[in-house]
């Protein structure tokens, strides 16, 4: 019996890769519900009624379509890039322990469990003309006539940074308190002003982990489709791609709707290429000061 | 140089202040709309009522649109954790070729838009007569979700001590017995971790839910898109912005949740310890 035992022990630290398998079911599913519809997807939009390409240039070669892609990125680049720059002087203040730290946190997670939905429906009604913000701003003489702030690009643009900056500013705290304080304290004896600590020693440190930052923003951003469409104009300025792609998809025009969702796809991922592009000329190293 | 950093800290405290104003003025609208018996034009509303949340209940079946979005919810993330545990166990512990590939596998769907797979997903469900049913909502949403339970799941693995599963195998415990009675029982922070992230994601999941749900299997956010949509013409504010509430009471709810069982800083510098 205790022969046996060890043998059976023997023989499974030997065939320990054999567990492999266990990953098997998670694999399966995603090959058949995430790889097989993509190409799937691909198939249809080579089935086009003109011709094999004929979904790809009918969306490419329509300059109100393919302008599209143009508000996508006019639209979640700059709020990726507004999100991280604000997000860094916030956290860098907020990086050391102190009072109800935990309920600011708490606070910028609001947004980011609301969803885009909730927040687009919110934006409606409080930066609409008789909304609490136009109302405070006429009340100060700011402006005589309310803003439109609704139904265009600025409305849209400010219901995303609501919704993607709190996203920003959890990581970049993350970030910040991955970097040993001694680094700091040790510019500082050295004679470094707050600022040139900042500058030359959180900064470089903290760059690869920005554009990390920049990336999963500009990912969370460049999918608006919600508030593109209720804060928005969506048959105008704010014609994001995802909408292109729904309303083909709604006219049940599958291989149009399945090449923009492709398209949409590698607009994506040529943008993350060149932020990681970026990234791989920056200093990647320790971030924990060491004895030297 | 005080100056500058003075100016710096007035910027930061403004942005924060403006973002917050911002939040929270969309949020106060929105609660005191959906209790104004009318609002139009003036600073605060007339009279207040509850009725917009009898109007909304009745006429577009809340209850059933809860009942509906904790099923998926609670399909999703049971689901998510019984097949991502063992697989994140396999991607922590164990070098084999094509792991690089199997990463690839679930990274994927947290990069590409939602939109972007979301469409021949929902084609392909619609092909396989599952659109519309509450198995294909659980199913599309399962795509990102076992995924990003795994990713969250592979951290919390790799402190477990291996020594302990040794000790457990040289006691004569199989593969069964070691994940039940000493690798699962040791990841439950991590899995309190990865399915109250599954559940806050579930129901706010819009994209993927929106393609492929029917007018019976749309989940509450589905629904107040819809509703939205049609402010307006049908539906008066006032039953949109109750609408909104009662979905804004459900996240909440679910946050606090959260809250109480994950810091969300530390799955970022987990990661980050991990990669250093």
């Amino acid at each position: 019996m205790t022969a046996l035992a060890i043998g059976r022990v023997v023989v499974r630290e030997r065939r320990l890769p054999g567990l492999v398998w266990l990953a098997v079911p998670a694999a399966v599913f995603m090959v058949a519900f995430f790889v097989y519809p993509l190409c799937y997807g691909v198939g249809l939009t080579f089935q086009a009624a003109g011709g094999p390409l004929s979904a790809y240039r009918s969306f490419l070669s329509d300059g109100y379509q393919r302008g599209s892609i143009w508000i996508t990125l006019g639209l979640s680049v700059p709020t990726a890039l507004i999100s991280v720059v604000a997000a860094v002087p916030l956290a860098y203040r907020m990086r050391g322990p102190f009072r109800g730290k935990r309920t600011l946190t708490a606070v910028l997670m609001v947004p980011l469990t609301l969803g885009s939905v909730f927040v687009a429906d919110g934006m409606i009604d409080f930066l609409g003309p008789n909304g609490w913000f136009n109302r405070v701003l006429r009340a100060l003489h700011v402006v005589d006539q309310p803003v439109v702030l609704i139904h265009n690009v600025a409305g849209v643009l400010l219901s995303m940074l609501i919704s993607v900056f709190p996203l920003a500013f959890l990581l970049v705290l993350g970030y910040f308190s991955g970097i040993d304080g001694n680094l700091e304290r040790a510019a500082a004896v050295s004679g470094a002003g707050p600022w040139q600590r900042f500058r030359l020693v959180l900064l470089p440190l903290l760059l690869p982990g920005l554009t990390v930052t920049f990336a999963l923003t500009f990912v969370m951003a460049f999918a608006v489709f919600p508030s593109a469409t209720l804060v928005g104009d969506p048959a105008g300025s704010t014609r994001v791609i995802s909408i292109v792609a729904y309303d083909a998809y709604s006219r049940a025009d599958y291989s149009s709707a399945s090449a923009i969702a492709i398209v949409m796809g590698l607009v994506e991922l040529a943008v993350l290429g060149i932020v990681f592009g970026i990234r791989g000329r920056l200093y990647r190293g320790s971030t924990s000061g060491g004895k030297g | 140089m005080t100056a500058r950093l003075r100016l710096t800290g007035l910027l930061t405290w403004l942005g924060t202040g403006g973002f917050l104003l911002g939040m929270l003025g969309a949020v106060a609208t929105v609660l005191l709309s959906s209790v104004a018996q009318q609002w139009i034009g003036t600073w605060l509303p007339g009279g207040y009522t509850f009725h917009w949340y009898g109007d909304a209940w009745s006429a577009y079946q809340v209850g059933s649109l809860l009942a509906v979005t904790f099923e998926v919810a609670l399909a999703v993330v049971v689901l998510s954790l019984v097949v991502a545990v063992p697989t994140a166990y396999v991607l922590a512990r164990l070098d084999f070729p094509g792991k690089r590939l199997l990463w690839l596998l679930f990274l994927l769907p947290q990069v590409i838009p939602t939109m972007s797979y979301a469409v021949p997903l929902a084609t392909f469900m619609y092909r396989l007569h599952l659109a519309e049913t509450l198995p294909g909502v659980v199913l599309v949403n399962l795509v990102p979700s076992l995924p990003f339970a795994i990713l969250v799941l592979v951290p919390f693995v790799e402190q477990v001590d291996p020594r302990v599963e040794q000790a457990a195998r040289i006691c004569g415990a199989g593969t069964v017995t070691v994940f039940g009675r000493v690798v699962v029982p040791l990841l439950v922070p991590g899995l309190l971790a990865a399915g109250v992230l599954v559940l806050v994601r579930t129901v706010g999941q819009f994209e993927l839910t929106f393609l492929v749900a029917g007018p019976n299997t749309q989940t509450l956010v589905v629904a107040l898109y819809n509703i939205a949509t049609q402010a307006g013409n049908g539906a008066s504010p006032q039953e949109v912005d109750a609408m909104a509430v009662v979905y804004m009471l459900t996240t909440l709810v679910l946050l606090l949740v959260a809250l109480r069982f994950v810091d969300p800083t530390s799955i970022v510098a987990r990661n980050r310890d991990r990669r250093g």
